[in-house]
């Protein structure tokens, strides 16, 4: 060991008693199932409520978690310009150039034990879950303040913010989870609140169909996040025991063990995989991504919330927390190429592809989602650990911005519809200011400087090239591309041109009839207006707010727009938590996430980590080995140190030092150029093709077989949706059935009937022969001995006195003949 | 003199004493037979009073001399009353039971 | 029997001779009263046998109890017994069938009853001569009656008084 330094690491309230944003919103959602229905707001202030606690906990949180990271590293050196800003004094900055590691800050109660494992539930805070936990819990916060405009009136208005509030509860206590049980517990959590979700309309057909197939598809991959836990488990748990006292089952004693260099590599690789078809089912990867889209049939705070911003970020999460396993499962530092990034690229490309072919403007934004997943694997697959975190950030924003405007617009301007080549068009003039947010969250989602996404995505694509895959870094940008011109043809088709159906104000008596009885049930007064014929004869059977689309698109209301606004604030801002292009001019402080958000790659000393607590409690001291600075390769890829070589006796690694690329001006050229053609071309055929109906453009597909076929491919979605259902469940789900249904008829009812047969049959039997032969004979016995017995002694009581006497004296004689015969011999 | 003169006697006068009870139809004859008994039972005493020389068995002798007065009057009283309710004393027609 | 006659030859032999003729006569007269066909004759052989067994007390040295044997039972007993016979009309003469159905039973009862009895008898007292006694004080009788043998005394006395009364009570014609 070179040295060993130990600082001390401050603690906080919000940080020790960060497990009360997982208990909040359950104990809210407890609440609003039990109360709601007869609340003024009927249930959801409760929601409001929990949403704001726990978002008021978990910055506190952050902040003091920033303290501690800004204690332990003794920032005197160079604060950056943004630390310095805020003019925090800080002690005196520690020798050596490697950085301590933070330890997270662990609270946990052991709810079970059993031979000598002890499953613990509670807490642990590190950067990365604080990050996201603050994410969540804001996302959250506001898109239940959206929903309570645009739910408003729906026939099952409590039980959405039962469910919302219990799904921000699932997902805050996966974030915060100390090992993988809690882990699984939240992963589960989530789920279920999805189905309930996305079925919430589940009157329909459809969507209790498209609940169901989410469940199912997240299912399959949920085997393997239980094999996954397992294969680790049964991997790491001897090892835990021995160095770190600690579990297989606890995270931070599964990254110790995957860097140890001690760690089984077939365990690693297999348990690698699993956890990783996992994140395959709940991400919407290939192929298991089938599911997201049609996940859109719930309402849209729904997929704004879960299906934009924080569930479908949870495989993502997964494979970050542990980001060691992955890391040495799949060798991701030694340049080869690995199964997630491989996975991450199909996914950008085939869901970028899918979103060009979808008339659904809730579609387009779900494939757009998946796409964006994608880029987070394939950062993590490439070794680009904290532009994929940073990625998840901003993603969070933009996405969540255009679902909500997408919300907005159905909500009042296309009267309930999502269709976009039917109901929407030149909707700008209508609706502005969803109009203004909308653009700016998609120049966020297609990575236009200074907009977030370009920070984090070009991040992303900087890195995998550094690390040499150039060709996925191709594959990122083509994506990229992709992004702009999908985006481009969704804008255009929703607020250029000019107005169709429903946006036009057309097509208001047909579509009510059905959309009347899906989502509303009439309360309040209506509010006639005098403006067509048509909108007045329906005046009165409406209540809420219909009223106000008689008159047309328009927007929308408070509530639903400053959720948006502040999302779309974010959209534009979020990307300078992590600037990395500026960190050479103004120092490394403002990279705020590579600061606070990732994790040190320091070996910390066994011994203090354990003396102080261990992976069961806060350490508050870390001692940690100090390290020369690593070997600086070409374009800054780290070759040594954690995750390279097996830490030093008595020293454990948490997380792989994992290299950051230098941006380099070029670069940055390179995808902006990319972008900015991909936007000129779509723009030009949009407004060729919807615009001017340009005939050599109208009708191309109808014309070309080539041209046909791929749109076809593309229309059904590959044909997955067909593998799946038609030729795998029903190989697989077929014969099950019927062969279950065999066992019941013939084994378990003949088991059944058998017994009872037998028991008759066993009966009968017994009453033939025991009971009328035996138990009644001797009864009858019994009584014929009885009276054959009298019969039989009948003589001796003759009366008559001579037989008396004789017999007196008979016996008599007997009598002493016996007692002769017994006394003499 | 042998002590088993009185004795033997004794026991001859019991046995014949038995035999007139149960081969006796009379009831009067049945009580004669019991005073054979009675006797025989009181010379058994006295001859173990002789072998002894305790003098208790001559005591039980009279004692049973004065029970068997006693027990022979109120048999013949109840013989008396037997022949005037039933005008015969021949002790198998005093049966009265059928079986 | 060999004992028998080897008594023949020890001192007194006039007191074996009386007893040998006396028994023998006791013998035959209680024979006679279970055989015999004659009711009155029955009473009368039965007033020999307890002469004879005075007799015999005599020779056993209990005077009194001889004398009372003579009182009581041939005075009172055997009067009882012939005014019982008088009133239950026995036929005077002979009488048919004073035999049970079953009289036959009687003799092996008798006689294994007798075999068993001397066998007994013999086993335990074959050796034993009496001794010669004077005869018995009854002083010694009344000072046992008096003091040991004062409860059963008057409880005799009780008992006669209730087979008096008894005996008029059952003897009344009403």
């Amino acid at each position: 060991m070179l040295g060993a330094e130990t600082v001390e690491l401050t603690s906080g309230w919000f940080l020790e008693n960060a497990w009360l944003v997982g208990l909040i919103p359950v104990i809210a959602f407890a609440i609003i199932i039990a109360f709601g229905k007869k609340l003024p707001m009927k249930g959801a202030e409760v929601g409001l409520a929990s949403m704001a606690a726990t978002l008021v906990i978990a910055v506190g949180g952050a902040i003091q978690w920033i303290q501690r990271t800004d204690a332990a590293d003794g920032a005197g050196k160079e604060a950056g310009g943004l630390l310095q800003a805020f003019g925090r004094v800080l002690p005196q900055a520690t020798e050596g150039e490697a950085k301590p590691f933070i330890d997270p800050v662990v609270t946990t109660w052991v709810w079970w034990q059993n031979s000598g494992l002890e499953f613990g539930i509670g807490s642990s805070i590190d950067g990365l879950s604080i990050l996201l936990i603050a994410l969540v819990a804001f996302i959250s916060l506001l898109v239940q303040v959206f929903s309570v405009d645009y739910v408003r009136g729906d026939r099952r208005y409590t039980h959405f913010f039962a469910a919302i509030t219990l799904f921000s509860g699932g997902m805050l206590i996966m974030l915060m989870a100390e090992n993988m049980v809690q882990l699984i517990l939240g992963w589960e959590i989530m789920g279920l609140c999805s189905f309930m979700l996305i079925g919430h309309w589940w009157e329909e057909d459809a969507n209790s169909r498209a609940a169901l197939k989410a469940f199912f598809t997240v299912r399959v991959g949920d085997v393997g996040l239980l094999v996954g836990t397992a294969i680790i488990f049964f991997g790491a748990n001897q090892w835990a025991v021995d160095n770190l006292d600690s579990n297989g089952f606890n995270i931070a004693a599964i990254q110790a063990w995957a860097l140890s260099g001690e760690a089984n590599t077939q365990f690693l690789l297999w348990g690698a995989v699993a956890l990783f078809i996992a994140c395959i089912g709940k991400s919407g990867q290939f192929p298991l991504h089938t599911w997201l889209p049609d996940a859109m049939a719930g309402p849209t705070p729904v997929s704004s919330l879960l299906h934009s911003s924080t569930m479908v970020v949870a495989g993502v999460f997964l494979v970050a927390q542990i980001y060691p396993v992955f890391w040495e499962g799949f060798n991701i530092g030694t340049g080869g190429l690995s199964f997630i990034a491989i996975i991450g690229a199909i996914t950008i490309v085939i869901a970028a592809l899918l979103a060009f072919v979808q008339d659904d403007i809730k579609k387009v934004l779900a494939y757009s989602t998946v796409s964006q997943l994608g880029y987070m694997m394939l950062g993590l697959g490439t070794g680009a650990w904290l532009p994929a975190v940073f990625h998840i950030f901003t993603h969070a924003f933009f996405k969540c911005a255009l679902f909500l405007c997408a919300g907005s617009v159905s909500h009042s301007g296309s009267h309930h519809s999502f269709d976009m080549k039917k109901d929407m068009g030149g909707l700008r003039k209508k609706m502005p200011i969803t109009f203004a947010a909308w653009i700016v969250s998609t120049l966020a989602l297609t990575g236009v400087f200074p907009f977030a996404e370009f920070w984090s995505k070009d991040e992303i694509i900087d890195n995998v090239g550094a690390n040499s895959y150039t060709f996925l870094m191709w594959v990122g940008l083509g994506g990229a591309v992709l992004t702009a011109m999908y985006m481009t043809r969704a804008t255009y088709l929703t607020f250029f041109g000019e107005p169709r159906g429903a946006a036009a104000g057309h097509g208001h008596d047909d579509a009510h009839a059905e959309e009347h009885e899906m989502e509303h049930i009439s309360v309040g007064a209506p509010e006639p207006r005098s403006l067509g014929a048509a909108a007045n004869a329906h005046a009165d059977d409406h209540g809420d707010d219909h009223g106000d689309d008689h008159a047309g698109p328009h927007e929308s209301g408070p509530l639903i727009l400053v959720p948006i606004v502040i999302l779309a604030f974010f959209a534009v801002f979020a990307g300078f938590a992590n600037p990395t292009p500026l960190a050479s001019r103004f120092g490394e402080g403002v990279e705020l996430m590579k600061t606070y958000v990732e994790p040190r790659a320091t070996p910390v000393v066994t011994e203090e980590f354990l003396a102080s607590g261990g992976p069961g409690e806060s350490a508050s001291l870390v001692e940690y080995a100090v390290v020369p600075s690593a070997e600086e390769g070409e374009e800054g890829a780290k070759k040594s140190g954690c995750g390279f070589d097996a830490p030093e006796a008595g020293t454990v690694c948490f997380f792989p030092a994992v290299s950051h690329a230098e941006p380099k001006f070029s670069k940055i050229l390179l995808s902006l150029g990319v972008v900015a053609v991909g936007y000129a071309v779509a723009i030009a055929f949009c407004v060729a093709f919807y615009g001017r109906r340009d005939k050599r453009l109208v009708g191309l597909t109808e014309r070309h077989k080539v041209l046909r076929g791929g749109f076809l491919f593309l229309k059904n979605k590959y044909y997955l949706d067909a593998l799946y259902e038609n030729v795998i469940v029903r190989a697989v789900a077929h014969p099950i059935a019927k062969m279950a249904y065999w066992v019941n008829q013939n084994v378990l009812d003949a088991t059944v009937n058998g017994v009872g047969v037998g028991t008759r049959k066993t009966g009968e039997w017994v009453y033939d022969n025991i009971d009328q032969k035996i138990v009644d004979g001797a009864v009858n016995g019994s009584g014929w001995a009885a009276s054959e017995a009298g019969h039989a002694m009948q003589p001796t009581q003759s009366g008559k006195i001579g037989q008396y006497g004789a017999l007196l004296f008979g016996a008599a004689t007997v009598g002493a003949i016996v007692l002769v015969l017994v006394n003499v011999s | 003199m042998l002590a088993v003169n009185f004795l033997l006697l004794a026991a001859a006068l019991f046995a014949i004493g038995v035999y007139g009870v149960i081969a006796r139809r009379n009831a009067v004859m049945v009580l004669m037979s019991i005073e054979l008994i009675l006797n025989a039972v009181s010379l058994n005493l006295v001859a173990f009073s002789l072998m002894t020389g305790a003098i208790d068995g001559q005591v039980f002798a009279l004692y049973v001399i004065a029970i068997a007065a006693a027990e022979v009057g109120v048999g013949l009283a109840m013989v008396l009353m037997i022949y005037r309710n039933r005008k015969t004393i021949a002790l198998d027609e005093l049966s009265e039971m059928k079986g | 029997m060999s004992a028998v006659i080897l008594a023949a030859d020890s001192v007194n032999v006039a007191q074996n001779v009386a007893f040998g003729i006396i028994a023998a006569i006791m013998i035959f007269a209680a024979l006679n009263v279970v055989t015999t066909k004659n009711v009155v004759h029955a009473a009368l052989w039965l007033v020999v046998v307890l002469s004879g067994i005075a007799a015999q007390y005599i020779l056993a040295a209990a005077e009194f109890v001889a004398i009372s044997q003579v009182l009581v039972y041939i005075g009172a007993v055997m009067v009882l017994f012939l005014f019982g016979i008088m009133l239950t009309r026995a036929q005077i003469g002979k009488e048919s069938d004073l035999n049970n159905k079953g009289w036959a039973l009687g003799i092996p009862v008798g006689v294994v009853l007798f075999a068993l009895l001397a066998w007994v008898i013999l086993d335990a007292f074959g050796e034993d001569t009496l001794p010669d006694r004077g005869p018995a004080p009854t002083v010694a009788l009344s000072d046992q009656f008096l003091s040991i043998y004062l409860v059963p005394f008057l409880a005799i006395s009780f008992v006669l008084l209730a087979a008096a009364i008894g005996a008029i009570v059952l003897a009344r014609k009403d």
